[in-house]
């Protein structure tokens, strides 16, 4: 099973366009870091327009590498699943292209065992891809700009949490976007397993990514009510909540999640989602009649 | 003798507190404050604002006459009301100019002298001061100043170590809060797909910052640069 893990990964990390996705994320990051490090006030009082009308705005020290990180997470969670879409979607239907599966599934491997092979090589893709963006969004910045506390603007409040308080937030946050990251993983490799080319079920993926954050972000209280609860794009923004903090008589409860079990449950659909993808693709591929 | 004596004292001194004109109370008030040219204060600052969550900051307050005030975070960042520089008592005198005084006499629950600054001056920001004075240690004990266009502010300060310069061991700054305004779409909120309540932020539109001076550092000369 390891030998067939190596391989896979073998096969994932010697296509060019595995690494397409590190590029592409190393780009903007640091696009967004040369942005905010020369007209970073600008955007400061842009994100505490909210507190500017009451208070002074601390444009220079609430600007530190915490932030950076945040905004950066911001702007890339949404794109990263279509550069997860990448690999994740081509790791079957590629092999169905180029005519290689009906070789591969001669072997000794049950056809359950190599796509979870499969899947596991491309979720490990994901995660590297995730652990990419940790140490250029987070180390990188913090490097650039330091730490200090953190400013997290809300649509109804803002929360200012602790420098000493913030970086278990990220790392949960990082565990978080990571099952956000597989749940788009599995959705484009069951259209893997679906398809016989791969631009198919890459295109796909990266459509119903992009139908899903709109309807996820659109605020329209038709779509809220009806659709926005199952969307599994509502539940990957999971990882911001682990930067909304209580606070009593205003002042932040170190340590603490506003609404913890929320997240849980976000967590546990995105799992389920996962799931029921990644148990679709194995049904759908022991019955599929492999013609090449 | 000696006894009737202070027995007389005592019972003359309210009658003595009241007989002290408004105008030369606010004389001893300003005397004890122009004893102080310039303090550096550590303390610690809590922040309740309805739309803010903030920790409790470790500060430091740096204040140079006329009126030059400026709050540092020693550890991080902090959001600094606008017009928080009223905090140090004597802006309120400063920012009154010349001014009328009405003398409301003394306030029987808390036996502080109400003195009511109206500013002379038709252009000035204040319209009006209301201060609640300590005849006994002549200090400030609670403040309340009406702008044109700042709204109204509040202050109540607690003495300690530091009377004798009327510097307060604690103030409490209250003041009115403009809306919390974010453009749409800056940020996505998570909210797990859960119908928002639009009504979450109370009513109340007063803000509050509350300093707790541990230390003073008075009259030891802070440069300009400080405050830039």
């Amino acid at each position: 099973m390891f030998r067939l893990l190596q391989i896979e990964l073998f096969k994932i990390f010697s296509r060019p366009r595995t690494y397409i996705a590190f590029a592409v994320i190393t780009a903007i990051i640091f696009l967004v870091q040369i942005a905010l490090r020369f007209s970073g006030r600008e955007y400061m009082d842009l994100i505490m327009s909210g507190v500017k009308e009451t208070f002074e705005v601390p444009a220079e020290e609430a600007l530190n590498g915490y932030l950076v990180c945040y905004i950066v997470l911001n702007l890339l969670l949404i794109h990263v699943p279509i550069l997860v879409a990448l690999v994740a979607g081509d790791v079957v239907a590629g092999e169905a292209n180029m005519g290689t599966l009906r070789l591969l599934l001669t072997k000794p491997v049950s056809r359950t065992r190599l796509l979870l092979i499969k899947f596991l090589a491309s979720s490990i893709y994901t995660i590297l891809l995730l652990i990419w963006v940790a140490v250029l969004a987070l180390g990188l910045s913090v490097l650039l700009f330091g730490t200090s506390d953190l400013f997290v603007a809300r649509e109804v409040d803002s929360n200012i949490i602790a420098e000493s308080d913030v970086l278990w937030r990220y790392f949960a946050a990082f565990l978080f976007a990571a099952i956000g990251l597989l749940t788009v993983t599995a959705l484009a490799f069951m259209l893997s397993a679906f398809a016989e080319n791969s631009i198919g079920p890459i295109v796909a993926t990266v459509c119903i990514i992009i139908v899903f954050t709109i309807l996820t972000q659109m605020q329209i209280p038709f779509y809220d009510e009806t659709v926005k609860p199952y969307l599994f794009t509502t539940h990957m923004l999971g990882w911001k909540g682990f930067f909304y903090v209580r606070a009593e008589e205003g002042v932040t409860v170190d340590g603490s999640i506003e609404d913890f079990p929320l997240i849980v449950k976000s967590g546990l659909i995105l799992i389920g989602y996962a799931a029921l993808f990644v148990v679709t693709a194995i049904w759908y591929f022991r019955k599929k009649n492999i013609l090449s | 003798m000696m006894q009737k004596t202070l027995l007389l004292i005592l019972l003359a001194s309210p009658l003595l507190l009241e007989a002290q004109s408004a105008d030369e109370l606010l004389a001893r008030v300003r005397a004890r404050l122009e004893k102080v040219s310039d303090y550096q204060a550590s303390g610690k600052m809590k922040t309740n604002v309805a739309f803010v969550k903030a920790p409790i900051a470790t500060v430091k307050v740096f204040y140079k006459r006329p009126n030059k005030l400026r709050i540092n975070n020693e550890s991080g960042f902090s959001l600094i009301p606008k017009g928080s520089f009223n905090i140090n008592v004597g802006n309120i005198f400063l920012s009154s100019g010349d001014f009328d005084v009405i003398d409301m006499g003394l306030e029987q629950k808390t036996g502080l002298r109400v003195i009511k600054l109206l500013p002379r001056d038709d252009e000035s920001d204040v319209v009006l001061s209301t201060l609640h004075v300590d005849p006994r240690l002549a200090v400030v004990r609670k403040a309340r100043v009406t702008t044109r266009e700042n709204g109204t502010y509040e202050l109540e300060l607690s003495y300690g170590r530091y009377v004798d310069y009327g510097l307060a061991d604690k103030v409490i700054f209250s003041f009115n809060t403009k809306d919390y305004k974010l453009p749409k779409g800056v940020v996505f909120d998570y909210d797990g797909g859960q119908k928002k309540n639009e009504n979450k932020l109370p009513a109340n539109r007063k803000g509050r910052v509350e300093i707790q001076y541990s230390s003073y550092l008075i009259n030891k000369g802070i440069p300009d640069s400080v405050f830039l």
